[in-house]
């Protein structure tokens, strides 16, 4: 396998990629490449992150005094449901699928495209349809519902342009329902000769999963925001308990919705650490297949688990006890993840680049996300805490320290590969640690604040948790820098950055037996699969490395 | 296996790795519209079993001779859907076409005898919202099973129109070119679309017409 790798040239001869197949903007908007689609949406989502970013920076200095005072209430709301709405749904749940997904699936499993070309670039169109929408209504005016639109507030008494967003979720929902449906049918249909389903790496298991909850649950918060705009169109609906609606019943189908949506953001992150540590561990992964049955079963799990966003608002109380057992379970296959990955480490080979630093964040942050989850979901604890900043801290810790960690991961090991150039390490490193440190620094206190039984969502707060929320406001500046610079060495290694060669971490897996970038078609001989994945080799990555490190 | 002679899109191998591919498609597709109607039917589910009397009350306003005829004519054309898809795999162009007429003939005559129910309960005040008229004690949990009933219905009746346009499209593609002739897969993915159709249907009408008609 190295030998293939070493005969690659790494020089800048203009070689045919799909980057230079095409140059014109025209190229670009009307591409079927599976990898020119992955950009499009990563450059799409990077944009949202920042707009959905700003918002919270604004929260954060309002925070800063008891008394608030730079913000109004009313633009408190609207700033925290533009974070959640643009944060969950245009960054977060696109992001590892849609970026890392589209350029790596087909190349993973050795097809030159995902089997709907045409469906898939449509998808970004779609997703793009429902972002403007989003935008128009928040510069429109903005939407102060909360990004979770509970009834009545989105409907009886919603006094902003609820519609809009709505509607702007509702298309971008219809991308993903795409991107789903297409990474299905991929996965089951066009593995190459010999890439049995126990030789996938677990990206693509991660991505398969993510995929089926994504076509399962997406069609059923389409019909809610249906339901949820019909009833403020028109005065009636399902929700309304004029006409004997129950209003539960939207917080039922919402998060039938949006608990499996979690999963929609954390899955694909595992996956991409499942790739990142035997590289760097220079070991075969503990426990494949257990990381794989783990990675349904959490997809499973996940359908079972929404009534625990409901504890307090009124469901039956045995309801309570179920959802409340089923969460717990949900610690057993994330926990078999969570072990199998250290233990992997374990007497391995281990080299510190910056995909890894990303992966060791991931596996604490994730892990402190996912126990203090368990609080959450003991019915008992979560009278207490609900509705409490130690939920954001929660869910915090897995979103943002599970999920922005793993895809910055991802893109930082898959960089070379995407653009052939590799970036500037210990700028990276330093962006890593800076992340990691302004990450804990914001969200550890909210854990204590809400412990303390400050409230989420309130522009004022009790003057004695005042030096916490000092703290988080420090943090976040920290984690701004954090994120921004990536931004800069990233885009400074497309012009400068060294020639990265075909393999430069010396990694196993289809996609780093082609050229960087790789060429329109992805593989030059169409690739035939003999062996299980991450066979690492720890000595002869060793020599490799080296002899790339004198080039 | 293959056939050479059928084209196939440059990310497949073979036209039958396409024709396994688009069929499952499908099948992923016609998965997210069941869910997409399961938020309605859950939302049915739940009123029904906390109105049963509402509900019993309410459907016997309904019109069930327009239900039950509606009922035979969406069955009859998606068995004229199934002859159509069989008249492609035997490549038999001009039965594919007429056939397929005939479906969409079906679904428009379908989407006609709804027009005329709906118009007669706008005039019966059966419509939610200011107009709405239902005698007491069950007017509000009546008019949340008629709000149910136009959703419903009319979600489907989307999916109707855009069937019965698609079937349009498909058979005068069948009359004036040999597509389908080459490659018969699409007209084997509609099939499944219309079947679907007709499904949904048949789940609605017992839970619209039928809540306790015996009595």
């Amino acid at each position: 396998m190295n030998t293939t790798t070493r005969e690659l040239p790494i020089t800048l001869e203009p070689r045919a990629n799909y980057l230079n197949a095409g140059h014109s903007i025209w190229s670009w908007l009307m591409t079927t490449d599976h990898k020119r689609i992955g950009l499009l949406y990563m450059v799409s989502i990077t944009l949202f992150f920042f707009v959905g970013g700003l918002a919270a920076a604004l929260m954060r200095l309002e925070l800063l005094r008891p008394q608030g005072g730079l913000v109004t209430s009313a633009l408190y709301n609207k700033l925290f449901t533009m974070h959640g709405v643009i944060m969950v749904w245009f960054f977060l749940i696109p992001s590892i699928p849609t970026v890392l997904g589209n350029f790596l699936v087909p190349l993973m499993i050795g097809a030159r495209d995902v089997a709907f070309p045409r469906l898939n670039l449509a998808s970004w169109y779609l997703f793009m349809a429902g972002g403007l929408c989003v935008l128009w209504a928040i510069i429109a005016g903005g939407v102060d519902t909360g990004w979770t639109f509970y009834t009545p507030y989105s409907s009886t008494y919603a006094n902003g342009h609820v519609l809009a967003m709505a509607a702007g979720i509702f298309i971008a929902g219809f991308g993903s329902i795409a991107t789903g449906l297409n990474f299905i049918v991929t996965i089951h249909k066009m593995r190459a000769p010999g890439l049995t389903w126990f030789r996938l790496p677990l990206f693509i298991w991660t991505i398969y999963t993510t995929s089926l909850i994504l076509v399962l649950a997406t069609p059923v918060l389409a019909i809610t925001l249906t339901l949820m705009a019909l009833e403020r169109l028109f005065g009636v609906g399902i929700f309304n308990p004029a006409m004997g609606g129950d209003p539960l019943l939207f917080q039922h189908l919402f998060w039938f919705y949006s608990h499996p949506a979690v999963y929609i953001m954390i899955l694909p992150s595992m996956g991409v650490i499942s790739e990142l540590i035997p590289c760097f561990a220079r070991k075969s992964l503990f426990g494949y297949k257990f990381v794989a049955y783990a990675t349904i079963s959490i997809g499973v799990l996940g359908f079972l688990v929404w009534g625990h966003h409901m504890f307090v608002s009124s469901q039956s109380i045995y309801a309570g006890m179920v959802f409340s057992i089923l969460s717990f379970m949900v610690a057993i296959p994330s926990a078999i993840k969570v072990f199998n990955w250290t233990a992997t480490l374990y007497k391995g080979s281990i080299t510190f680049h910056t995909p890894m630093l990303y992966a060791f964040g991931f596996i604490g942050l994730f892990t402190i996300g996912g126990l203090t989850g368990l609080f959450l979901a003991a019915l008992a604890v979560d009278v207490h805490l609900h509705d409490t900043y130690f939920v954001i801290a929660h869910f915090h810790y897995i979103m943002v320290g599970g999920a922005v960690m793993g895809y910055l991961g991802g893109l930082h090991f898959w960089w070379p590969k995407i653009t052939g150039r590799l970036y500037c390490e210990w700028l990276a490193k330093l962006a890593a640690v800076t992340i990691f440190a302004g990450f804990n620094l914001t969200f550890f206190p909210q854990f204590i604040l809400g412990f303390l039984g400050m409230p989420r969502r309130y522009p004022v707060y009790a003057p004695e948790f005042q030096v916490l929320n000092v703290l988080s406001t420090a943090g976040a500046s920290i984690l701004a820098i954090g994120y921004l610079l990536p931004l800069a060495y990233l885009l400074w290694s497309l012009r400068h950055g060294k020639p990265a060669g075909a393999n430069p971490w010396q990694a196993t897996g289809l996609e780093w037996k082609t050229a960087s970038p790789p060429p329109r078609d992805n593989f030059t001989n169409a690739p035939v699969v003999t062996e299980e994945p991450y066979q690492y080799d720890a000595e002869a990555a060793e020599l490799a490395l080296e002899e790339t490190s004198h080039v | 296996m293959s056939d050479p002679a059928i084209a196939h899109a440059a990310q497949f191998d073979d036209a039958t790795q396409q024709r396994e591919a688009a069929t499952f498609g499908m099948w992923v597709f016609l998965a997210t519209e069941i869910l997409f109607f399961g938020g309605m039917f859950l939302g049915y589910a739940a009123y029904r079993r906390a109105y049963p009397a509402a509900f019993a009350a309410a459907s016997r306003h309904t019109l069930l001779a327009f239900g039950a005829t509606n009922t035979a004519v969406l069955l009859i054309s998606s068995a004229m859907m199934a002859f159509a898809v069989r008249a492609a795999r035997e490549k038999r162009r001009a039965a594919l076409a007429w056939r397929l007429f005939a479906t969409a003939a079906l679904g428009l005559l379908f989407l006609g005898i709804k027009g005329f129910e709906y118009a007669r309960e706008f005039s019966e005040h059966l419509l939610p919202g200011a107009s709405f008229h239902f005698d007491p004690p069950y007017t509000n949990q009546a008019e949340m099973f008629f709000y149910l009933y136009f959703l419903m219905t009319g979600v489907h009746a989307i999916h109707v129109t855009i069937g019965v346009v698609l079937i349009a499209i498909f058979g005068s593609r069948a009359w004036h070119t040999d597509a389908f002739a080459r490659n018969d897969t699409a007209v084997d993915l509609l099939g499944l679309y219309w079947h679907f159709v007709d499904i949904v249907w048949v789940f609605l009408f017992p839970l619209i017409y039928l809540v306790e008609r015996h009595s």
